[in-house]
């Protein structure tokens, strides 16, 4: 080239698209965005600022919200430290371990992504369901499964377990066993290599994961309402009461409901921007489908 | 201390990627082993370590046979070809690891991990960088954070995969002269791996010449280079030229045509190897016969590539020639290996 010291020059990245096109390409996902998600969110809020602050507090200290709130916080608080345990021993096998039918366990997690939440819900029916043999025999024996704490809390943890083992299983793949050997080599044993040096290296997209198991564990509908029952102020979750209410007619109170699992969701969002902000490496590795 | 490797086989699944090694490593030695990627170096150093277990045979560890010890049981020191260093912790932390992971019983008190902690860095020439992270740390300075980190629990053995690979090639030299300073100072018994022969032959002690999981030859650079025992070793090690001869009692012949080199390997198709230093020109008797393909000179020689089979088939070799030489492109020139080797 001859004119290397000629007046400095922008090349354009070799990717990028024309200014036209990539304005284009912004402005069709802002408007589907704004379309899909702002709109709608943005309506429920209004509605709880046009019914008033009064009518949002009268509705959440109504016994059967409360009781609705109480049941989703304690299913979330069981269900995820539960799927925390199972999404680290599975991305743990399928990432350090070599074993036959490994690409079947990894099908086999992303399932509930596949499947109908409905379904996963009816998979309990079927089998603790009031004309199964296990169903009645546990009822007898005053542990209910169907229509009540238990099964909401199995439809839960069905539903959300892919999350924190997708999240985990792309990065511990890319870590690879190096570091571990390093500390078992130096003495450690399997417990401190693994408090000491794995857990380290996948915190942030361990929290990632919660966070995000924790959203749908609170938000889940479909297979919750199907081993749910229905019962008002006994095994109503919260979006299954935000139903109830709206079914009722008292729009005002299922919106109000609906602000709270909203802000839920804004928080999470907010939580995982700041994680990504902060240690975009290691987090976002796994894209969910 | 000294390791004896009986008998090792090691298979991953159907392929075998060691056959039948052995090998005795003195106290205190220096040993590299060399080999093209995927001979089985780092398979047999991490069987020495117990990160894989042999399918067959047995590692002794002075009398007794590690080879059913866990990596924890056999306290050695290995410095893994990436290092792995834990890179949530500082140089310090990294360090100290292997102290502060031990039971009560065994652990030293803070002070005294710290003492050594501090030593340890100090003789690897880091002072000052303790509370670095890897990250901010070059190639080379991570290299000595890893064998700082090794050499913390004492290791009975040092085994190193690659140590130099990942570094740029000055550095290499550097550290490599440093490695032999240290291994002499601290008198640790040392297994290095490398495909690096240049490393190999001027750092260790003895090099260990692996090929398809099984050991072609063991001996001191000199051996290896002077008296290779195989066809591999002499064409992996070094510069050869190869030509195809016939042996009918110790008569060696070239292309149907006598070249009045004898040897006492048994009749048969052979190959002959020599340096490509290690010929004459002759004027005339039996010879190899060659037409000049292209030249290049290198700083006190040429290095001619000559087409041995004189048209008909391409068998190419270099040999050097000597400067005074009149020598070019097209010219036919006679030569004999004074030093070669049949196999
Ligand atoms: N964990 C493993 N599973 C299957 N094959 C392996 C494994 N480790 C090594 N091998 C195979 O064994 C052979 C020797 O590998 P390795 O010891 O790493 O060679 P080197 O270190 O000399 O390059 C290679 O062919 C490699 O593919
Ligand atoms: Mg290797």
């Amino acid at each position: 080239m001859a004119d290397q010291q000629s007046a400095p020059h922008h090349p354009r990245d070799a990717v990028s698209e024309p200014a036209l096109v990539r304005w284009l390409l912004i402005l069709i996902s802002a408007i589907f965005l704004a379309l899909f998600l702002v709109v709608p969110l943005g309506t429920v809020v209004g509605r709880v600022v046009v019914a008033g602050w009064g009518s949002f507090v009268d509705t959440i200290s109504e016994s059967d919200t409360q009781s609705a709130i109480r049941l989703t916080l304690s299913v979330a608080a069981l269900a995820v430290p539960f799927n925390l345990v199972f999404g680290i021993a599975a991305a743990w096998a399928i990432a350090k371990f070599e074993f036959k039918g490994k690409t079947f366990l990894t099908t086999l997690i992303d399932l509930p992504f596949s499947v109908s939440p409905v379904i996963s819900g009816l998979v309990y029916v079927l089998l603790f369901g009031a004309d199964t043999w296990l169903g009645p025999q546990l009822k007898a024996m005053g542990f209910p499964i169907i229509f009540a704490f238990p099964g909401i809390f199995l439809a839960t943890v069905f539903v959300t377990f892919p999350f924190i083992a997708r999240e985990l299983i792309p990065l511990m793949q890319a870590q690879g066993t190096a570091d571990e050997e390093a500390a078992i080599s130096l003495g450690a044993s399997g417990w401190q290599t693994f408090i000491r040096v794995t857990l380290p290296n996948i915190k942030w997209a361990l929290l990632y994961g919660v966070l995000l198991c924790n959203a749908r564990a609170m938000g889940e509908f479909g297979a919750v309402s199907v081993v749910s029952g229905h019962v008002r102020g006994k095994t109503e979750t919260m979006p299954l009461h935000i139903e109830a209410l709206y079914n009722d007619y008292s729009t005002d109170g299922a919106f109000a409901v609906a602000s709270l699992l909203a802000a839920l969701a804004l928080v999470t969002l907010i939580l995982r921007t700041l994680l990504e902000v902060k240690f975009g490496a290691d987090v976002g590795n796994g894209r969910h489908k | 201390m000294d390791i004896r490797i009986d008998k090792i086989r090691k298979e991953f699944g159907d392929f075998p990627a060691l056959h039948d090694v052995s090998l005795n490593i003195r106290s205190g030695e220096l040993i590299a082993l060399l080999g093209p990627s995927g001979s089985g170096k780092t398979t047999l150093l991490r069987l020495v370590a117990g990160l894989e277990y042999p399918s067959q045979g047995r590692i002794l560890f002075g009398e007794e046979d590690a080879s059913w010890k866990s990596v924890q049981e056999r306290n050695v020191g290995f410095v893994f070809q990436h290092y792995a260093l834990f890179k949530h912790m500082t140089v310090f932390d990294n360090v100290a690891f292997g102290l502060r992971v031990r039971g009560s019983k065994d652990r030293p008190p803070k002070a005294e991990i710290r003492r050594r902690v501090e030593e340890l860095i100090d003789m690897v020439q880091l002072s000052g960088m303790e509370s670095r992270y890897p990250g901010q740390l070059s190639g080379g300075q991570r290299q000595r954070v890893a064998l700082a980190r090794a050499m913390a629990i004492e290791p009975r053995v040092l085994l190193l995969d690659e140590p130099f690979g990942a570094l740029d090639a000055k550095v290499r030299k550097d550290l490599r002269k440093w490695l032999r300073e240290f291994h002499d100072r601290t008198g640790h018994t040392t297994l290095f791996v490398t495909h690096d022969q240049e490393e190999a032959l001027e750092l260790a002690d003895r090099v260990v010449v692996m090929s398809q999981g099984k050991i072609e030859q063991v001996g001191s650079a000199d051996d290896i280079y002077d008296r290779p025992q195989s066809a591999f070793v002499f064409s992996f090690v070094g510069d050869s030229a190869k030509l195809p001869v016939t042996v009918a009692n110790g008569d060696v012949t070239f292309r149907g045509a006598p070249t009045g080199l004898r040897t006492s390997v048994g009749n048969g198709e052979k190959h002959i190897f020599f340096r490509p230093r290690d010929i004459a020109l002759q004027d005339d008797g039996p010879a190899f016969e060659g037409r000049i393909l292209s030249m290049r000179r290198l700083a006190g020689a040429r290095i001619a590539e000559i087409d041995a089979g004189l048209g008909e088939g391409a068998e190419r070799v270099e040999i050097e020639l000597p400067l005074g030489v009149p020598a070019e492109q097209g010219s036919v020139i006679r030569f004999l290996p004074h030093r070669f080797a049949i196999f």
